[in-house]
């Protein structure tokens, strides 16, 4: 069943979506889009590493991605910049340096075009495996952190005070975000995965009047993009990242109308 | 463990400072169980980061904080909420605990805004956001309720209703109050001891004692001492720990 790249592409895509579904959610909420980002350019240094050391990919790009985040973290305490400022040194220097390990790799080809902007004919049935039982496990650790994590979305003050330990939350999040990243960027690429953790999300947001809600739509409007977007690429030959990112749009332009309907309605 | 068994939370000799400049220092205090502690003081005195200090929100303090207690319920004074999050008053009042609906519903009526149970939290006005803020904290029926300015933006009759509702909190749930507040009427009529901050304790007692303290006068002014001395007057009776009234 899965000797068909397209049966392949299509399985490791519905998996990614469960999982950016509830993810991307808190992106939005957390405000953390450039956070993401920041890690997913930081992947390409963790593939090219991956390549000069003959090691797993989405455990190279784990590694690295949880490093930024760890950095960031640490760079907030230190300096006096701001976030953002912070996230695009980040961003691009981890970007430049991993392009810079790609210029001395001359003796591999490199699917550069692939890697940036994804390619299903590369997933294989290890992936596969690493997107669902890791997919699998980034759930499982989210529902148990959902509470610490949603309160100190909400406020802050109000999970410390009552105990709910928001700081651990937060940096199992981040993880989570690096986590995420690593195992789906062969699917979307690293240019277009924060599109698939936010545009299915904002979708969602237009249409939801409670977070569980917003979630579960998040994840159904990720589902029907990659499916979309598949179908598509295939028809159209056209990259499998940026055909799944551009369903999620059509998809989130047509959640407009709901905005629309609502505005009419309290008039 | 504490001596004292009823004590829920305990600032010794407690500040907290920002790059150097000192929020509030010198605090000393505990609430009881079934006690209601007041802080009052001007703006800027040091009355939220105390509370603050108490609820371990401020961490790298000076001396200590001992809490006694995890069942804490907080209304804070400033509370921003993003409004991208989707979030009904009912979610709100699980935030962060797993509520049964009729405790929901319980603690709503309590606060009067039971209707609102399915509003979208944005669409509150104020003095209701404070009332679900309120009905939140009290639902989980906590043994430390630490209440910033918990009657903000709430109408005059909503005001007295709440500040009852607290004082039988207090009394039905056993539980200890920390409260902040700028009413001295109710400030002085329902609270077992006052803390006057003005970045450090400038006089702690019983309203009466508080009252009469000069420090108090200066930073209230003669006319809020006064308040204090007709309410004295009203009082012609005491409440025995049996619950006897007995004439004064």
């Amino acid at each position: 069943m899965f000797d068909d790249f397209f049966i392949r592409a299509l399985v490791a895509g519905i998996g990614v979506a469960f999982v950016t579904g509830p993810l991307g959610c808190f992106v939005i909420w957390r405000r953390l889009s450039y956070f993401g980002d920041t890690l997913a350019h930081s992947a390409l240094l963790g593939v090219t590493l991956a390549f000069t050391m003959e090691f797993n990919i989405a455990l190279s790009v784990f590694l690295i991605s949880s490093l930024i985040a760890l950095s960031l973290i640490q760079l907030q305490k230190r300096t006096n910049l701001p976030g953002d400022a912070l996230l695009g040194l980040l961003a691009h220097s981890s970007l430049a340096v991993g392009l810079v390990v790609i210029g001395f790799l001359t003796f591999i080809r490199f699917d550069i075009m692939g890697l940036l902007f994804g390619d299903i004919l590369a997933v294989t049935v290890d992936d596969l495996l690493i997107i669902w039982i890791g997919g699998a496990l980034i759930l499982l650790i989210l529902k148990l952190i959902w509470k610490p994590l949603f309160a100190s979305t909400v406020n802050y003050e109000l999970a410390e005070a009552e105990g709910l330990n928001p700081d651990r939350a937060k940096a199992i999040f981040t993880i989570l975000m690096a986590a995420i990243i690593a195992i789906s960027i062969k699917m979307v690429g690293l240019l277009l995965i924060t599109g698939m953790l936010i545009i299915p999300a904002a979708m969602a947001r237009n249409i939801s009047t409670s977070p569980q809600k917003m979630v579960i739509y998040s994840i159904i409007g990720g589902l029907l993009s990659v499916i979309l977007g598949l179908f598509s690429s295939l028809e159209f030959n056209t990259s499998s990242g940026p055909s799944i990112i551009a369903a999620a749009l059509l998809l989130f332009i047509i959640s407009l109308l709901n905005i629309k309907q609502s505005i009419k309605l309290k008039n | 463990m504490s001596i004292n068994q009823n004590i829920l939370v305990k600032l010794k000799n407690a500040g907290f400072r920002i790059n150097n400049k000192s929020l509030v220092k010198g605090v000393s205090l505990q609430v009881e169980k079934g006690k209601i502690v007041t802080l009052i003081g001007p703006n800027g005195s040091g009355k939220s980061t105390t509370a603050k200090i108490a609820l371990g929100i401020h961490k790298k303090i000076d001396g200590e904080v001992e809490k006694y207690t995890n069942k804490i319920g907080y209304v804070p004074q400033k509370i921003s909420i993003d409004w991208t999050l989707p979030l009904r008053v009912n979610d709100f009042m699980v935030l962060t605990e797993s509520l049964k609906n009729e405790i929901i519903d319980e603690a709503l009526s309590l606060t009067g805004v039971i209707h609102l149970k399915d509003k979208n939290l944005g669409d509150l006005s104020g003095g209701e956001f404070q009332r679900v803020l309120l009905a939140r904290a009290i639902s989980k029926k906590p043994e430390l309720l630490v209440l910033d300015e918990p009657v903000q933006g709430v109408d005059f009759t909503g005001e007295i209703a709440l500040y009852e509702l607290i004082k039988k909190i207090s009394d039905e749930l056993n539980c200890g109050i920390l409260l902040i507040s700028h009413d001295l009427h109710t400030v002085m009529s329902a609270t077992d001891h006052v803390v006057c901050l003005n970045g450090h304790v400038c006089c702690s007692g019983s309203p009466i004692d508080v009252a009469k303290n000069n420090e108090y006068k200066a930073l209230f002014g003669e006319q809020a001492s006064q308040i204090l001395t007709r309410y004295e007057h009203r009082h012609d009776h005491i409440h025995t720990d049996e619950g006897e009234i007995k004439k004064n």
